[in-house]
Order: structure tokens, then C-alpha cells, then sequence
């Protein structure tokens, strides 16, 4: 049942705590996966609501990440942009079991997914 | 007992008790049985299969048996004289292997068939074994029940070496019986903090700290990649290689890893199993006569480690299986960690999040850390380091959701403390203290002493601490203080300095003063010795932190790549497109067509959009992807180019002009110096970016009086300024002092360096810092009886480390995952993902 509806990206141990890697989807929207340092990970995709900065490449603190462009602070788990900016990037739903981490199949191939 | 029984012979007629059949004779199962016979004793004939060959036992108490503070005797749950008492069959040292649901029965091992009308499975978990080459040698255990601590035991009589694999509750546990009988405990863990999922990076440094203290040895972000045997002697453990290819020797391998819940029997049966057997909130199954509780289930989506859940689920059951029903709703639970001398506790969830708030408590004397995490006036997690006699009481406050608005002010220092009324208060607490109550330990100053020394005129905490030394050394005071200041002067209080962040009330000069003086070389001893008041810091404090504890102990202190801006992470810039810029160096500015024709090669291989000459007297390349640096930068690398930093808080170019070899005004080699001064210079990190020029006269076609260090050659020698800037505000150099040789000229450049290095707050550039502290004041400090030859000295030690190119070490492989995607993922149409 974990295999049809989610997808299984690999071992937790591939992003160390405080960063985060980057999943191309080839016809879709790049996905950032976070491992926070109170070893939580979060999925969104790869664009800062602002002007499209990779959050993948930004700081990590607490559950927010800092967009490398123009420091906008991104919540990982809403992906709503904080403070006085407003924005918002869609999340990925994401859960790790057994040392590994799933991503929701639907979030990440999206409509292709359906229509087929 | 163990002929199999005709259960209608010698029941009253119209009055047959119906069979329980309980698989798993464990914690949860027994308890099951006892809940049930407490309600309704005369209702079930049971029988009991327990794969293990003795009676229920309290298996969380295998640690201490371990460690030698309890026996198997005491730590028996039910003797033999309660299951013949209560009519209980109990089938011990026999494993049910397989459910019969059809027939409702189940048949054990030895062959025995047992019918059933209910059927409880509590089969608890097993050990999870990491699938590496080595996992089934002789010597390998995990701990899961009285075998394993037989096992261990008898390894540790011949004493040597024991290896943990898992640095979690129970790994640690393990750890510390082994080190109680003697032996050499190493423990191995994935993680970069121990219990991770129980304690946040700041507890989690303190208790390796207290493990490594006592003798263990705990090596985290390690990764086991084989367990090695002993060469000629079969089967035998001998060591364990790590990914890293180191080896540790091992007489005894235990592998502590996590659990996984026991379903194989259920699976087959084909209940409905996820990661746990399903369950309602009756413990029922999906086959209604079929129940399930303890560690094997899965409730509510979650599956359970610990035992509070399971009495809950039990009574649960048995209110369920006696008509009474009553529900489970699921457990918030919390941790201790049963290991004589440290005190830890961790419950709820101390992840944060959006609206939640850290209160934090460091007291770097007794080692305590405490950390509550509040959200919209509930408590909602909590960390105990050192000091947990509040933990069941913050537990209690978490469980019933009890708004603590009131207490908030109190809430950190305990019961005692938030619910002594007027006490409530720290301000009252403290105005409560008597004259000569001991204020500051670190200096012996009383309370007396500190209200003398504010009515005596020092109105904010720093006047304090020059005037009376009180919480001028640790700081743990430092609330004490601030409370007395407030007390004493009402609301005239001066604010401070500037502290570094908001994290500390410390400011960056104390922080730099205190790492060096109490020797803290790690950031989560910073922020426990100075009483940060978050767990992990903060954007701004981090990369801070990360920069002086650089500069105080190079080659020693390790880098924290999470605490820097992308760009010096990935060493390139930024750009707005997510691509980035590299600009390798180009020696003052000299280049030659070796360098040119490899960057000319790497612009058409990697098709940059664009190359551009900067103003920084070299060559910029746009437009590469983060996956294509490390190979751009092999491509460079053997042109003999290295980075040019032009993304770091550190050195970036030194301009030149052409000097006495071509220019009809040159006095000096202005080119030449520069190329030597940058080959001083590179791959310094700063305070904030560094940048140098050299003109060859005072012309200054090179722009050396903006520029952070610059030489104005003279006719006579060298002219030295510094704290030149360009950029927003642009201000002109002051005149350092003039020298007559090179030699002389890259000494000072040396010393006025390190001097900056050791002195300016972490973003603070040269001039405002010159700026802050006054020219003079430089000058003193560089005049003073071998001030110059001793920076000039500590600058040249720290380059031996810092002058190691991190494109190369990149091109050759290291941190590959920063620049690598995950996976890529390719979606196919639906009917081939079927069997993909
Ligand atoms: C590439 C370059 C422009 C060019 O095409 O020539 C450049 C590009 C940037 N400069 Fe600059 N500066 C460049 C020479 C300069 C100079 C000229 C010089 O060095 O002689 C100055 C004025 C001199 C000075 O620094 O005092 C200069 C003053 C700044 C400032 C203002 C600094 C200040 O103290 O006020 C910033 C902003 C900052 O650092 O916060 C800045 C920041 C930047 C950043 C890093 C902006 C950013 O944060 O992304 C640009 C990065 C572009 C990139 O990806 O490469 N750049 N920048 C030059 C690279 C020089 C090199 O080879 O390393
Ligand atoms: C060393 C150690 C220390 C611990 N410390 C703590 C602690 O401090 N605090 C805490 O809350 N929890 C602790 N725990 C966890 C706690 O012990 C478990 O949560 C609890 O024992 C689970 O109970 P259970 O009945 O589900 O499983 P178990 O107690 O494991 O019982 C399951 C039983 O079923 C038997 N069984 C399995 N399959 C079959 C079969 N097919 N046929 C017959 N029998 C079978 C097993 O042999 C086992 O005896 C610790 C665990 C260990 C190992
Ligand atoms: S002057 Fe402004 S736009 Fe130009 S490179 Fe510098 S920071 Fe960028
Ligand atoms: S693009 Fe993220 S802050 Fe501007």
C-alpha cells in the first residue's frame, strides 16, 4: 500500500540535518527536500514564492528556511511566507518510516499522474 | 499442564466460558489478562503462548539487570503461583507459528493446537537488523530480552572491546552496562545527536559530553558499513568497519538500532497490518474476534515504543471484551533514560513551529539545561537536561492542555517556583532574597554588594559587571541581575550594548572574549557555557559563532557548513536564476593564456551565457548549475587555477596597477607586491569581506585608499592604509604608517589582518569598525612592544589550514551531496508503474 501511493526518494541519511537536497521531476516542478535540525523533513517545491529563488540553497533554522536571494523566511511546514511578506509555495506531503522517506505520489507528478 | 484440554468436560451445562487465547507472554499481554480477570475473573479459560521459556518479566528493567543493580528475580512481574492461582495454562519456550482463523485456532511450534473463541496478539517487536555484510557473526546480539543480556554478560566476563550500534535510548543503555562490567564501550550512531528523536542538538551535546566523560567513546554522523570477522576463526566478530573506512574493534557487537512491531503471524493471517496490526480504539482487529495490543499495534496511524501506552491499551481491551467499552484515544508519552547519574527527560513535541515559543534555562555550573515549548499558552514539549524534578510535572501540564498565561513569567524555574504565589513572580523572588545571598558564584558577590553597586551609579548590566564583577564571568546570573537593576531603579534601567542576537545577552566582544578564555570549542558548548537562550541559536548567531570559534582555533575547530550563507557553502555566488557565478583567481590581476584558454574551454563546454571581466581585476563565468561546479572547477583546477573567493567573508582580490615595470611613474613593483600579497592573504576567512589593492604611485590606478588594506608605493617605500571602502558609503583610508620594504609592507598587512580577524564583530567590515573603535586605537594596539611579529605570527599558523582550495577538494569528491539531486524523478504513464 506505501508503494502505490507513495513514492520512496531513499534513506534519511542522504541530507544532512540542516540542509536540504533537490528532486528534478522531469516535466514538472523541481521539489526541495529539508532535514531540519530537530530532524524533521519537509518537501516543497524548489521556488521562492518571491522571485523563484531556490529554497534549497537557503539557511535553515528551526522549520523556516531563509531564501538565498533576498532572505525572505519560508515555513517549511505551510510554505507561507512569514513576517510582513506574503506568498506561499505549495508543500509535498512527506513522512519518513523505517529510515526512509516517502513523498505523496499525487503531490509530485501531479496532473500527469491523473490523467494517465 | 500441557496435555491438550477437552473444555467442555466438567463446565456446567449452559454455562461454557469462552477461550482466550493470548499470543505473547510479555508486558502487554499479561497485563491484558490481569486488566480482564480484575473485571471479570470467572469469564475466559486462558492460555498463554510465550516464545520465551520463562514466566512475564518487566523487560524495561533489563537494563539495570545488565547493569548489575537488579537480578532476574526481582524484576519477575508474574510467578508461576499467579498463573496456576488464576487457571492460566501457560505454554512458555513455545513460538505460535501460524493462525488459523478459519477454524479459529492457532498452532504453536511443538505442533500443539489451541482452539479459540477470542485470540489476543501481543507478540511485542523485534530488533531491527541493519542488512550489513557481518550482521549474523557469533558475537553480534541485539537487547531485546533476557537471552541478549545473557549473551552480553558472558562477553563482558572476558571483558575487551563492545561495540553499540544506536545511539538511542536503548543503545545507551546497553552502552552503559557493558562500561559498568569492564568493558571498552564504543557507540556508533547515524545521527549527528544522540536520541535525536528525544532531545534536541544542546541536550544531546551534553550528555555525549558526560558519556565521553565516563569513559565511553561515541562517535556520531557514522554510518557502520560492515561487521568484520575474526581472520581463521569461524563466524567470530572482531571489529566494525564504518563507511569512512576506519575500524573499531569489537569482542561484542550489539546492535541497537530500533524496533520494528512484530506482524509476520498477523500478516499471514491476512489481518490487515500497515506498519503495526490494525486496531480500533477496542483493540479489535480487522477479524472482530480477534484483538491485538501492545508494541505489535498500530492505532490511530501510530505504533508505540514505550510501555505507558500499553497499560492504556489494556484497559481499553478488557473494559471492551467485558461489555464495559471505554475506548483508547492514543498516548503523548515521555522519556527518561535509565542511566545511574544522568538525569534526562524529554516529552512531546520539541520540533517548534510556526507560533511556537522556546523558554530556555542554561546553568553552565551544575550543567543543567532545560527547554519548554510553549504555543498559544499550552505547553507542548519539554527537554530536561541535568535537572528533571519538574518533568512530570510540565508532562502533567502538557497531557491536560492547561493554559499557563499566568505562569509563563515562572514557568522555566519550576513547580516550586510558579506556584509560589507572590512568588510567581522573579522579580518578587528576588526582591525576597536576603542582603547577603550569593548572587554571582563565579565571583563571590552577594546581593548586598550588587544593590550597592547600582545605587553607586551603574545603571545598566554592563556598568554592573565592571563595577562588581557580578555576572561578568558565566553570565548565569545575568536574569538575577537584570531583576535587581529593575528592582533597585525602577523602570530607569539603561539598556546595554548591543547583545549579539537575540539569542544572548552577551555581546560579541564578550562572546569572543569568552571562547577564548574558558577554551569552548564547539557551538553547542558556547551556547550552553554562555546560556543562550534558544536551543539551536538563530540565522544571525550561527554563522557568527561558526566564524569565531575559526579564528580562535584553527586547525582544530571543524567548519559547520549549515551555519553559512549558500555561498560560501557551495563556493560560488548566487544568482537570480538559482545558477551560479565562479570567478577563479587571477593572481593581482596578472593572468596568462594557459588560464585564459581554460576558461575559454569551460565557458564553451558548460555553455555559460556570459563571461564578463569584473571589477576585481578578473574573469567571472555566469550561468553554471549547481550540479556542474565540481566538474568546472576540476576543469580550472588543472589550468592551476583555484577559487577566488568572491562569494566569502573573506579575502577577495588584490588589484594592481602596473608598477615600476612598464609605467613611466611606477616607483615601486606594485604588480609584483600584490601577487605576493595575495598569495599571503588567500583563503582567509574574515569577519566580513576583505579586499586589498597596491598602486604604484600616487596616482593609484589600483583604488587602494577604498580598499580594506591598501599600498600606495612612494619613492621612498610603502604608504599602508586601511579601512578604505567603497561600495554604499564609501570613505577613504586612514594612513597606517609608511615602511620602506616589502618585507615590512606584507608584515604589517599580516598583523593588521589578524589584528581585524581577532577584534571586528562577525559583518562588520574594516571601516566601520575603524570606524567604531578609532584609528587610534589600531594603532596602539599594532605599536604595542612585538604586537606586530605576534599577530604577523598567529595569521601565518592559521594560513597553514586555510590555504587548502576548496574547489579541489570539491573536484575530488567531498560534500558531493550538496551538489548532487537526490533522484530525478521520470513519470510514467500509469499501466508501466505497475511494475516499476
Ligand atoms: C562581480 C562584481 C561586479 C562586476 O561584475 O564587476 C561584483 C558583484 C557583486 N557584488 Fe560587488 N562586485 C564586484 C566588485 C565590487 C567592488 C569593486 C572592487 O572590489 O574594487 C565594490 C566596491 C568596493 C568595496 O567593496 O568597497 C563592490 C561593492 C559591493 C558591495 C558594497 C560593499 C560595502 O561595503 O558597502 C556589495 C554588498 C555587500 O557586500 O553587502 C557587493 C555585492 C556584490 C554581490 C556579491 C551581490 C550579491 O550579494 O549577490 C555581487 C555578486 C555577483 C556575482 O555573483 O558574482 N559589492 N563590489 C565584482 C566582483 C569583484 C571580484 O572580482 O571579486
Ligand atoms: C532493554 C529495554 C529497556 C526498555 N526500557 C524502557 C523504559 O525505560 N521505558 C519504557 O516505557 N519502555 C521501555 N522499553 C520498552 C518496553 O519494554 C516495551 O514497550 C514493552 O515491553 C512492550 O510490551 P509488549 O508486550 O508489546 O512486547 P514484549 O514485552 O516484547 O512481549 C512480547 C512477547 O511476545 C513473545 N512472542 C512474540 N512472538 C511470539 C509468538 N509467535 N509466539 C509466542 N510468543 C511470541 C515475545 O517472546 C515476547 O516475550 C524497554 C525495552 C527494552 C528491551
Ligand atoms: S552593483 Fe549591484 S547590481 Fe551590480 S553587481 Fe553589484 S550588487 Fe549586483
Ligand atoms: S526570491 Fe526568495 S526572497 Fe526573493
Amino acid at each position: 500500500m506505501m508503494i502505490g501511493n507513495w513514492l520512496d526518494i531513499g534513506p534519511v541519511t542522504q541530507i544532512e540535518p540542516g540542509t536540504a537536497r533537490t528532486l528534478p521531476v522531469v516535466g514538472g516542478e523541481e521539489i526541495a527536500v529539508f532535514h531540519t535540525m530537530r530532524n524533521e523533513f519537509f518537501a516543497l517545491r524548489n521556488k521562492c514564492p518571491h522571485k523563484q529563488g531556490p529554497l534549497s540553497q537557503g539557511i535553515v533554522h528551526g522549520d523556516v528556511v531563509t531564501c538565498p536571494l533576498h532572505n525572505w523566511n519560508i515555513s517549511l511546514r505551510s510554505g507561507k511566507a512569514l513576517g510582513d511578506d506574503e506568498g506561499c509555495v505549495p508543500t509535498i506531503p512527506l513522512k519518513v518510516d523505517a529510515g526512509r522517506i516517502y513523498l505523496l505520489r499525487s503531490a509530485v507528478i501531479g496532473a500527469q499522474d491523473q490523467a494517465a | 499442564m500441557n496435555a491438550p484440554m477437552n473444555f467442555e468436560e466438567g463446565t456446567p451445562a449452559g454455562h461454557v466460558r469462552e477461550r482466550l487465547v493470548v499470543i505473547g507472554n510479555g508486558m502487554a499481554g499479561c497485563r491484558a489478562v490481569e486488566e480482564i480477570l480484575a473485571r471479570d475473573p470467572g469469564r475466559f479459560d486462558v492460555t498463554i503462548f510465550g516464545a520465551e521459556p520463562r514466566v512475564n518479566y518487566n523487560r524495561i528493567m533489563l537494563s539495570p539487570v545488565l547493569a548489575g543493580e537488579k537480578t532476574f528475580d526481582e524484576i519477575v512481574i508474574n510467578t508461576r503461583e499467579w498463573y496456576d492461582d488464576n487457571g492460566i495454562t501457560l505454554v512458555s519456550g513455545d513460538k505460535v507459528d501460524s493462525i488459523d482463523r478459519e477454524h479459529k485456532r492457532v498452532v504453536a511450534a511443538s505442533g500443539r493446537i489451541e482452539p479459540y473463541d477470542k485470540l489476543l496478539i501481543a507478540t511485542g517487536s523485534d530488533p531491527f537488523i541493519i542488512p550489513v555484510p557481518g550482521k549474523d557473526l557469533d558475537g553480534v546480539v541485539t537487547f531485546r530480552d533476557l537471552d541478549d543480556v545473557d549473551k552480553m554478560l558472558a562477553a563482558a566476563g572476558k571483558g575487551g572491546n563492545a561495540v553499540v550500534i544506536g545511539g538511542g535510548l536503548l543503545g545507551l543503555e546497553a552502552a552503559h552496562g557493558l562500561n559498568l562490567r569492564g568493558m571498552n564501550v564504543s557507540v556508533i550512531h547515524l545521527m549527528p545527536t544522540l536520541m535525536e528523536r528525544q532531545l534536541d542538538e544542546a541536550a544531546g551535546w551534553l550528555l555525549k559530553t558526560e558519556l565521553e566523560r565516563r569513559g565511553q567513546t561515541i562517535l556520531t554522523g557514522a554510518n557502520t558499513k560492515e561487521i568484520v570477522g575474526k581472520d581463521g576463526k569461524d563466524g567470530k566478530v572482531a571489529g566494525v568497519r564504518l563507511e569512512d573506512g576506519s575500524e573499531i574493534p569489537a569482542d561484542i557487537v550489539v546492535m541497537a538500532v530500533g524496533i520494528r512491531p512484530a506482524t509476520g503471524l498477523a500478516r499471514e493471517a491476512g489481518l490487515e497490518v500497515e506498519r503495526g496490526i490494525m486496531v480500533d480504539d477496542h483493540m479489535v482487529t480487522s477479524d472482530p474476534s480477534v484483538l491485538a495490543v501492545g508494541e505489535c499495534v498500530q492505532h490511530r496511524g501510530l505504533c508505540y515504543g514505550l510501555v505507558a501506552p500499553l497499560w492504556d491499551m489494556c484497559r481499553a481491551l478488557a473494559d471492551h471484551v467485558t461489555e464495559n467499552p471505554t475506548g483508547y484515544e492514543g498516548s503523548v508519552t515521555s522519556t527518561k533514560l535509565k542511566v545511574s547519574g544522568i538525569d534526562l527527560f524529554s516529552a512531546g513535541d520539541f520540533s517548534g513551529g510556526e507560533g511556537c515559543e522556546d523558554i530556555v534555562m542554561r546553568d553552565a555550573s551544575r550543567g543543567v539545561y532545560k527547554r519548554v515549548i510553549v504555543k498559544e499558552n499550552k505547553v507542548l514539549g519539554a527537554v530536561l537536561y541535568g535537572d528533571t524534578a519538574d518533568g512530570s510535572w510540565y508532562f502533567d501540564l502538557m497531557k491536560k492542555g492547561e493554559d499557563v498565561s499566568d505562569i509563563r513569567e515562572a514557568l522555566i524555574f519550576g513547580q516550586a517556583f510558579a506556584s509560589g504565589g507572590a512568588l510567581a513572580d522573579p522579580n518578587a523572588a528576588v526582591a525576597a532574597l536576603s542582603d547577603d545571598a550569593e548572587i554571582c558564584g563565579c565571583n563571590g558577590v552577594s546581593k548586598g554588594k550588587i544593590v550597592a553597586c547600582i545605587e553607586g551609579g551603574a545603571h545598566s548590566l554592563d556598568a554592573v559587571r565592571s563595577g562588581c564583577k557580578a555576572s561578568a564571568s558565566c553570565g548565569s546570573c545575568t536574569n538575577l541581575v537584570e531583576s535587581l537593576l529593575s528592582l533597585t531603579l525602577g523602570g530607569e534601567v539603561e539598556s546595554g550594548p548591543k547583545t549579539l542576537c537575540k539569542c544572548t545577552s552577551f555581546t560579541h566582544e564578550d562572546v569572543r572574549r569568552l571562547i577564548v578564555e574558558k577554551g569552548l570549542r564547539e557551538m553547542p558548548q558556547v551556547m550552553q557555557e554562555l546560556h543562550w537562550t534558544t536551543p539551536d541559536g538563530c540565522a544571525s548567531c550561527r554563522p557568527a559563532l561558526n566564524y569565531y570559534l575559526l579564528c580562535a582555533w584553527p586547525g582544530e575547530y571543524v567548519d559547520d557548513q549549515k551555519s553559512r550563507f549558500v555561498n560560501e557553502r557551495l563556493h560560488a555566488n548566487i544568482q537570480k536564476d538559482g545558477t551560479y557565478s565562479v570567478v577563479p583567481r587571477m593572481w593581482g590581476g596578472l593572468t596568462n593564456p594557459r588560464e585564459l584558454r581554460a576558461i575559454a574551454d569551460v565557458v564553451e563546454k558548460y555553455d555559460a551565457p556570459m563571461v564578463k571581466v569584473t571589477g576585481g581585476q578578473r574573469l567571472d563565468i555566469f550561468g553554471i548549475r549547481k550540479e556542474d561546479l565540481p566538474a568546472v572547477w576540476a576543469d580550472l583546477n588543472a589550468a592551476g587555477m583555484v577559487s577566488g573567493h568572491a562569494y566569502g567573508k573573506s579575502l577577495r582580490t588584490v588589484k594592481t596597477c602596473v608598477g615600476s615595470e612598464w609605467c613611466r611613474f611606477g616607483t615601486q613593483d606594485s604588480t609584483g607586491l600584490g601577487v605576493k600579497i595575495e598569495r599571503m592573504t588567500w583563503g582567509s576567512w574574515m569577519p566580513h569581506k576583505f579586499k586589498i589593492a597596491v598602486s604604484g604611485c600616487p596616482r593609484n590606478c589600483a583604488e587602494a585608499t577604498i580598499k580594506d588594506f591598501g599600498v600606495v608605493c612612494v619613492d621612498s617605500g610603502y604608504e599602508l592604509h586601511i579601512a578604505g571602502n567603497g561600495g554604499i558609503k564609501v570613505r577613504a583610508t586612514d594612513l597606517l604608517c609608511k615602511v620602506e620594504t616589502e618585507e615590512e609592507a606584507l608584515e604589517m598587512c599580516a598583523a593588521f589582518i589578524q589584528f581585524y580577524r581577532e577584534d571586528a564583530w562577525y559583518l562588520e567590515r574594516t571601516a566601520p569598525w575603524v570606524e567604531r573603535v578609532g584609528l587610534q586605537y589600531v594603532k596602539d594596539k599594532l605599536a604595542e612592544e612585538g604586537a606586530v611579529e605576534h599577530y604577523a605570527a598567529r595569521f601565518r599558523y592559521s594560513q597553514q589550514f586555510m590555504q587548502d582550495d576548496p574547489w579541489a577538494k570539491r573536484a575530488a569528491g567531498e560534500d558531493s551531496k550538496l551538489h548532487q539531486h537526490l533522484a530525478e524523478v521520470r513519470p510514467f504513464p500509469a499501466s508501466q508503474m505497475e511494475n516499476a
